[in-house]
């Protein structure tokens, strides 16, 4: 039977399990909307903008380590999507985005709606497909999944041209994959894990540095056995969050520029430095030429070109995390004398529980100001951690990492690689789509809400129960804090307090909209907006001057961390000011 | 890098890459390199013996760090089906040049053009009442010989190919460059 380039795709993506289509209609592509409407089988979001459609599929792919999947128009629909494609390549979220593009005869002379989108997005996916016969269609899809998927993860874009989505063709889907250029190693070096193995095991102060890749290759298992075979302490990026339980006792807390003081200080002392699924970003390893100076380094990772990128690796271990933690648990079980093989740990562990003593995280509460932390932890405590959480990018997100204790993977979604404002409540829609019996709250801040605020449509309309929780400080706070520690307190343009009245916004969408203005309120707004079923907006107007800390300055050593305002350091009642160990 | 690992020297390489023979692949890799900030010297690409395929050869320079990371980011390319850093072997280098060379601006030019094109083993492929165009082809040493042989005459114009470069048979695998990578880091080597 032939059939169409649209039906094909259709076809195609069923085969590929998908079942949510994160969307926004236009002309080139109207076809495959028809297709679409005609089967119900695959749910199309429609969101209000392009760039909340793959945010969107960000958080549908990231909760349940599937492929998300995004269908745009040609032109201004495809080059909205880049910002979220950026994103997804950064923190290797497996995407497939389809975009419209002007019929094949037509490409090149600057037709209506008409964009290079194949060499926009060349340099921020995975890997991109031009559809320029009907015949490769589903050969294209088949591996855009696979490419997507496996390996480092990350988007795959195709650009599907009108004239071939119209075109009909026969239909046969293939079974198997294969791409000559296109193996990624799974299973690790025999004899480096062996090495790695006995480098641990001789170590004295060894710390687990685990990331992304943990939550991507589901290793989190693994990695519990790990920690739990020998007693390391671990820290994790903040893409790993969730990897580990936040309440285990062998959980430091996230390292690296907001990282905890006990989490930068093992780093620094550490002897054996276990890395899985990282990629030594400069935001977690402050200066290079200081992060961990006395360290051997053991670095497992499935993307060869993220190992000694910046920093010098001695065991490099190229594969999947999971397969490879397998693979070392075992090693360990082997060449270790029992119980007691990781008993010489114990003063490294003592001393980091110094350190966790000496500064842990921490805030002031005030009785007329909110202070944002406090909102977290109400929620945390409200929650127990049994929900999703997203967030935007700034000051919010740092202390949700801080003081939300994620006890399971994939429940954590956030922008980390590309900082992208205006991430996180796009990304819960699709959280909520994938997971809907689940909670699922969008921490952010009132700037980055703004960001992608068109998207309160798209859960008032579908009546999806996400519960957004703005922290209005009034100002873009990450900003307004740098500008505080190093620009002399000039806020140049990071005020906004002239922001909309958010409850009245949140009720002319359609959605209930509350406030709290006083500490004693917090509690309360959290009991009531969570206990109610659909979308409820939660504005907190919290203390405009908190700053996140411990901080290292950019470029600094993780081991000078700062743990108070610039104006405090003069203050006598203040313990503590710049601390450099 | 870490003090166990001093910055090495920055030095030539030539990295031989085959692709797939397909629309865009010269454009992600000559993309890959401006977006991380490499150098290509020279670039030179045709379909291969099996023209389902593309060689290239590129010329670049960096430090081991830089080429290590150069090689490993054209591995990760879907459509690089191998990457040769050639630095690692011996091998043989050749550029072809045409040369459009005045003739005529002083007495006996023209014969002491003929003589240097003989000299070299090179080709007259084109000549006008004031100019030759020569062809010429040889590795780097012989080609900058034949320029600054012919300088003094006034070189109008020159175009070339880029070098292309092979290993020559049967040779092992010097102990240089990529090799110092431990084991477990080769398996990317598709």
């Amino acid at each position: 039977m032939k059939m169409s380039g649209a039906e094909m795709l259709l076809e195609s993506l069923k085969r590929e399990k998908v079942t949510h289509i994160f969307g926004y209609p236009g002309g080139v592509v109207l076809p495959v909307f028809d297709a679409l409407y005609k089967d119900p089988s695959l749910q199309v979001i429609l969101t209000r903008h392009e760039q909340g459609a793959v945010h969107a599929a960000e958080g549908y792919a990231r909760s349940t380590n599937t492929v998300g999947v995004v269908l745009v128009t040609s032109g201004p629909g495809a080059t909205n999507t880049l910002t979220g494609i950026a994103d997804a390549n950064m923190d290797s979220i497996p995407l497939v985005i389809i975009t419209g593009q002007v019929p094949t005869k037509m490409i090149g002379n600057d037709a209506f709606q008409e964009a290079d989108i194949i060499g926009m997005s060349r340099s921020c996916t995975k890997h991109n497909f031009l559809v320029r016969r009907i015949s490769d269609l589903p050969r294209i899809i088949k591996e855009a999944f696979y490419i997507a998927k496996s390996g480092r993860p990350g988007p795959v874009l195709i650009d599907f041209p009108k004239d071939i989505i119209v075109e009909k063709g026969d239909f046969s889907y293939p079974e198997t994959v294969s791409i000559r250029s296109y193996n990624p190693t799974i299973q690790g070096n025999r004899w480096q894990i062996r090495k790695a193995a006995q480098t641990i095991l001789k170590s004295r102060r060894p710390i687990l540095y685990a990331g992304g890749g943990i939550i991507s290759s589901a290793a989190h298992k693994e990695l519990l056995e790990l920690v739990t075979l020998t007693g390391i302490p671990t820290t994790l990026t903040l893409m790993g969050l969730g990897a580990i339980p936040g309440n285990h006792p062998r959980f430091l807390g996230m390292l690296g520029m907001h990282g905890t003081y006990a989490a930068n200080m093992a780093i620094h002392d550490a002897d054996v430095l276990i890395a899985v699924g990282v990629r030594f970003d400069d935001r977690v390893t402050g200066k290079i030429a200081e992060f961990s100076p006395h360290s051997k380094v053991i670095h497992i990772d499935i993307d060869p070109t993220s190992i000694r990128k910046n920093f010098h690796v001695e065991i490099p271990i190229v594969g999947d995390a999971r397969v490879i933690l397998k693979d070392l648990i075992e090693e360990l079980r082997e060449i270790s004398a029992g119980e007691d093989a990781f008993r010489h740990y114990q003063p490294w562990i003592d001393q980091i529980a110094e350190w966790e003593k000496e500064h842990p995280l921490c805030y002031t509460m005030d009785k007329d100001v909110i202070k944002p932390q406090h909102v977290i932890e109400k929620i945390y405590q409200f929650t127990q951690g049994d929900c999703i959480i997203s967030t935007d990018v700034g000051q919010h997100q740092m202390w949700t990492a801080q003081f939300f204790k994620f006890i399971k993977p994939n429940t954590w979604l956030t922008s980390g690689g590309l900082g992208t404002m205006g991430y996180g409540f796009p990304a819960a829609i699709g959280a909520q789509k994938a997971h809907p019996g689940k909670r699922v709250i969008a921490i952010t801040g009132e700037g980055s809400f703004l960001m992608n605020i068109q998207e309160m449509a798209t859960v008032v309309s579908l009546d999806l129960p996400v519960k957004i929780v703005i922290l209005n400080n009034q100002y873009l706070g990450m900003v307004r804090q740098w500008q505080e520690f190093f620009y002399g307190s000039r806020y140049s343009s990071s005020f906004i307090g002239q922001s909309p009245d958010f409850v009245k916004l949140a009720e002319a969408f359609g959605m209930v909209g509350m406030r709290a203005t006083r500490p004693e309120q917090v509690e309360d707004i959290i009991l009531d907006g969570f206990s109610r079923r659909g979308p409820v907006l939660m504005e907190f107007q919290v203390d405009p001057e908190e700053n996140v800390f411990p901080m290292v300055p950019a470029g600094g050593s993780n081991i000078e961390m700062i743990f108070e305002s610039p104006g405090e350091k003069d203050d006598p009642k203040k313990r503590d000011s710049i601390l450099t160990a | 890098m870490s003090p166990e690992n001093p910055v090495s020297e920055s030095r030539k390489h030539y990295i031989q890459v085959i692709v797939e023979n397909r629309f865009g692949v010269l454009s992600r890799v000559a993309g890959l390199f401006s977006a991380r900030g490499f150098n290509i010297d020279s670039l030179s690409v045709a379909p291969g013996l099996d023209t389902s395929v593309s060689q290239m050869t590129i010329e670049t320079q960096g430090d081991d760090h830089v080429v290590e990371q150069i090689i490993k980011q054209l591995n990760k390319l879907i459509d690089v089906i191998k990457v040769i850093n050639l630095s690692e072997f011996s091998f043989l280098t050749r550029e072809t040049l045409l040369i459009r060379v005045n003739t005529n601006s002083r007495p006996g030019d023209r014969e002491e053009a003929f003589r240097i094109a003989e000299i070299f083993r090179s080709r007259i492929i084109d000549s006008s009442p004031s100019t030759y165009t020569i062809e010429v082809t040889g590795d780097e040493d012989k080609i900058e010989a034949i320029l600054n042989f012919l300088k003094p005459l006034g070189i109008k114009e020159v175009i070339r190919t880029g070098k292309v470069a092979i290993p020559r048979e049967d040779q092992k695998q010097s102990s240089r460059g990529m090799t110092r990578l431990a084991e477990g880091d080769m398996s990317f080597h598709r």
